[in-house]
This record gives C-alpha cells, structure tokens and sequence, in this order.
C-alpha cells in the first residue's frame, strides 16, 4: 500500500481470514475504513460482523491476515480504540459516574480528574443528573449512552460500535441516529458500526460495508453522497436516500430466508 | 418491613418450640425431653459454666478451620475459575471431597494425625472447603463475558480485571458458599468431637447422654444450633456491610 492510503485510512483490514475451530467465519476480507467517517457493516445474522469488530478491537486474534489502524499492525487493544457493546457491558454495582469513568480509571487517570472528564460526556450524552444511579435504575437507551459516553471519554480515535441501538426503542433510535450524525460530524473520530437495520445504515453512513453470508467477504461497498450535507430532517425524503436503501435490499433479499 | 420480619421470625420459633415441648409431653420417647426441661438444663450448664468451658473448647478446631478454609477455599476457588488447567487439576479433589462419607475418612485422619486438634480441624475443613472452592470457582467462571472484554478492550491489566471485575462480580456467590461452608464447619466440628475425642461440646453430649441425662445433652444440642445460627446471621450482617452498592447492583440485572 502507498502512503496515501495509510494517511486517510484510520483502519485498513488486510487479507483477514478467520476460523473457529471448524467453522470459518471470515474468509479473506478486506477493507478500508477512511478517516473521519462513520462506515456501517451490513450483513446477515451471523456473517461475521461482531467477530471483525472485535479483531480491529485486538478482542479476538485473526488466524491470518492483518489490520493496520493509524499505520500500526493491531496485536492486541489499544488507545487508539474504544468499543461500545450491543449489551452495554456495563458494571451492575458502579454508579454511572464510575461506569463513565472506568476506562480512564483502568488506565490510571487520577480520581478527580477522571470524573471531571466523566461529568462532560455524561452531560452530552443527555444523563446529568443520573451520575448516582445505578446500571438498573436507568432505561435500555440510558445504559447505552452510558456506554457511549465511557467510550468517548477515553478519547480514542476510533470508535467501534456494535449495533449500539439495537436494544432500544424506534423513538429512542432516531434520536440517537441524530446524534450520532452530529458526534461525527463534530468529533473528528473514525466511527465503525455494524448494524442489522438497512435504513439506520444509509441514514448515518459515509460508506457502507456489505457484507457476504459465512464465510464472510465484503461484496459492496456503497458510499452515499448526495444527501449527507442537507438538513438532518430531509434525509429520509432525499430521493438517493431511498433509491440506496432499495438497492441494498434487492442485492441482501437473496441472503435471506 | 423490618418490623414484620422480625415477628415472623418470632412467631416460626413459637411453633417449633411448641411443636417441641408437646412431643416431649406425649412423650414421643423417654429419651425426648421437653422443651421447658431443655432450657433449664442449659440454664443450670450456664450458670455452672460448664458451657463455656465446652466452647472453648469446641471453638479452637471450628475457628481454626473455618478460617482456613476460607483463606484456602477462596483462594482455590479464584484460581479454579481463572485457569481451566488448574480446575481440571484441582476441583476433582474437592468434588470426591464433598461427597465423600467423612465417618469413613475419620479412622485414616486418627491414623495420621493422632487423636489431637490437628484431626479435628481436618475434618472441619473437609466439611467447609469443598463448598466454598466450589461455590467460588464457579462464580469466578461465569463471569460475564462482556464485562471482562470491556475492561479488556480499555486496556485493564490482569491484575485490574481480576480485582475490578471479576471478584466484585463474584463476591454475592462466594460469600453464598462462605455461609454454606461455616455451617458444614460446624457440623464437621460436632462430628470430630463425637467420633475422634469428646471434648468440649461433643463431650457435653456423650456424657449426658451414658448417664441418661437428655435434657442435659438437647440442652447442649439447642446451643450449638443457637450459636450456628447467630453467626450465620453476623456473616450476613457483615455481608451487607461490604458489598452495599453490589447487592443493590445486582437486585434486578
Ligand atoms: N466463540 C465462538 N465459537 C465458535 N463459533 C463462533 C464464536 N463466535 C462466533 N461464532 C460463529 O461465527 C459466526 C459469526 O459470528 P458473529 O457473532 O461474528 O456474527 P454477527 O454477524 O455478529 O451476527 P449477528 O448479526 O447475529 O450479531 C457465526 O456463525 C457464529 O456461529
Ligand atoms: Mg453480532
């Protein structure tokens, strides 16, 4: 590879292929994922989506191939990374000012100044006031940005995200939606996202990532352009929105059933 | 809430010491005193002391062996549920341990170890360890998957995950198996007393009972019961105490 794509990829997935013990769940994968965007993988159940997810992470080792984020082969978890899970992940007895906190108290960020950082992305995220409550004090959305905003506060420069809004209500969703297009937007970081939903993926996505059946392979990549500089609230009546959303299903209708 | 509790628990011990004192009264057996006669019986051992003299006695092997067997058994128990080579190694022993008739382990511990406090706490932690090695082995297991990925994925050391992690999540299972094994410590340290050497409280009881004193021996009997239960309810107190924010964690998820 040129130095041109290393500078604009923050994450490149090279030649990836991985098994468990006999089932293979990625075959040969690649693909680049450009700085600054937010780029959705969209696959059938079970293609593989969480198991790519948590190779980029370094959860889980490849059994062959490579990812390079910023120019570095991945060996393991990094600062430069920070995963928000579909189950929230979160401590059940921590308040959500230590569950914010936690991945700066596990990388040694002194008390006071980690809950000073805590206290901010609480507060973007929608959850002043809730810094004393519990994970089962708070509704499914509420736990996910508690999620989101440990995620954000470690400052990493990727974030990945699988399918973060699953488990919360239609409303609850596209209200996140929205913020989502807004983080990125604002936050300059590189956003990986899988989800299940073909609307939720057009909606968001700088590029979209679709995915084969196992064993997995990228089949085509669809980057939306026209809409991504209108007003929010146009997007889901723009007509290259709804003709991209067709055009995936058509080619995903296959997978199914 | 409290206040109800506290009068169910009051009115439970009525019945059965109603229930108690009617069998006594039929009598169910000559050798079945009432529950009245019981208490005065321990009134009398009270007075003369002779109860205390017995627990001290009886407290040296329970002590001792319920403090080892939770210092080992915890221990034990984090490192089973860490390594799968280790508990594949190890839990074997423990399994065979809980299961095995300790009447039929207790002439080899004579064997070995005498007649003297050593065999005693033996079988006091023979009763107690098993369950709680195994309680907190497989606590430490199950720990969710999730939570120890993220603290991997935010770069948590070894040591951090274990300690932040894995143990407070383990902690309401562990000390589940900490209560489950002081009761068997004090079954294991009666049983030791009446099979190996009468001494203390055991003594109280075989005494009483060749000289045909029941209520002298239920009397004792009761106080072990009393004792096991009043700790009991201290380790829960002290339970509580510590893991305030856990157990309100773990109320619903
Ligand atoms: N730990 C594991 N051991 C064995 N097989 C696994 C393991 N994890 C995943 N698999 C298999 O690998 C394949 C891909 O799993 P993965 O969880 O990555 O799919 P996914 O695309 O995230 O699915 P979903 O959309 O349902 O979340 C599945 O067929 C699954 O059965
Ligand atoms: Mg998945």
């Amino acid at each position: 590879m040129n130095n041109q794509t290393t500078s604009t990829n923050a994450v490149s997935v090279r030649n990836v292929f991985k098994n468990y013990d006999d089932v293979e769940a990625l075959h040969d994968l690649s693909l680049d994922f450009p700085k600054g965007e937010l780029t959705s993988l969209l696959g059938p159940s079970g293609c593989g989506k969480t198991t790519l997810l948590k190779i980029i992470a370094g959860l889980l080792p490849a059994t062959s191939g490579e990812v390079i984020v910023n120019g570095k082969t991945v060996t393991g978890p990094g600062p430069d990374r920070a995963f928000v899970f579909q189950d929230f992940a979160l401590l059940p007895w921590a308040s959500v000012l230590r569950n914010v906190a936690f991945g700066l108290e596990l990388r040694g960020v002194p008390k006071s100044e980690r809950e000073a950082i805590a206290e901010k992305y609480i507060a973007d995220v929608g959850l002043s006031g809730f810094e004393q409550k519990v994970p089962h004090e708070l509704s499914g959305g509420m736990r996910q940005r508690v999620g989101l905003a440990r995620a954000l506060s470690v400052n990493a420069e990727v974030l990945l995200m699988d399918e973060p809004f699953s488990a919360v209500d239609e409303q609850t969703r596209r209200k996140f939606q929205e913020d989502l297009l807004n983080l990125v937007k604002h936050e300059n970081k590189t956003f990986l996202f899988v989800t299940h939903s073909i609307e939720e993926a057009v909606y968001v996505s700088d590029q979209i990532a679709l995915l084969l059946p196992r064993p997995s392979r990228v089949s085509e990549i669809i980057r939306p352009s026209g809409f991504r500089h209108k007003p929010i609230d146009s997007i889901r009546r723009d007509s290259e929105y709804l003709d991209i959303v067709d055009k995936i299903w058509e080619s995903l209708r296959t997978y199914v059933e | 809430m409290r206040h109800r509790a506290l009068s169910l628990k009051i009115l439970s011990s009525v019945l059965i010491f109603g229930a108690w004192e009617v069998a006594g009264r039929v009598p169910v057996s000559f050798a079945f005193p009432t529950f009245l006669e019981s208490m005065a019986a321990l009134w009398v051992l009270t007075i003369e002391g002779t109860i205390f003299t017995a627990y001290a006695e009886t407290l040296k092997p329970l002590v001792v062996g319920v403090l080892i067997s939770a210092f080992i058994g915890i221990g034990l128990g984090i490192w089973i549920g860490l390594s799968r080579k280790f508990e594949w190694f190890i839990s074997p022993i423990f399994i065979v341990m809980q299961s095995a008739p300790l009447a039929a382990l207790i002439p080899l511990l004579i064997m070995v170890y005498g007649i003297g406090l050593t065999s005693k706490v033996f079988v006091v932690c023979i009763m107690a360890m098993p369950v709680i090695v195994l309680n907190t082995g497989g606590a430490v297991r199950n720990t969710s998957v999730s939570i120890v990925e993220m603290g991997e994925s935010f770069l948590g050391t070894r040591r951090d995950i274990i300690m932040k992690i894995i143990l407070p999540a383990a902690s309401p299972i562990i000390f589940v198996g900490l209560r489950l094994g002081v009761s068997a410590g004090f079954i294991g340290a009666i049983l030791s007393e009446l099979k190996i050497t009468p001494t203390g409280v055991g003594d109280i009881i075989t005494y009483s009972r060749s000289i045909a004193d029941y209520p002298s021996m239920y009397a004792a009997i009761f106080s072990i019961i009393l004792l096991a239960v009043l700790f009991l309810n201290l380790l829960e107190r002290i339970e509580v105490m510590l893991f305030k924010g856990i157990n309100k964690g773990f109320v619903s998820d």
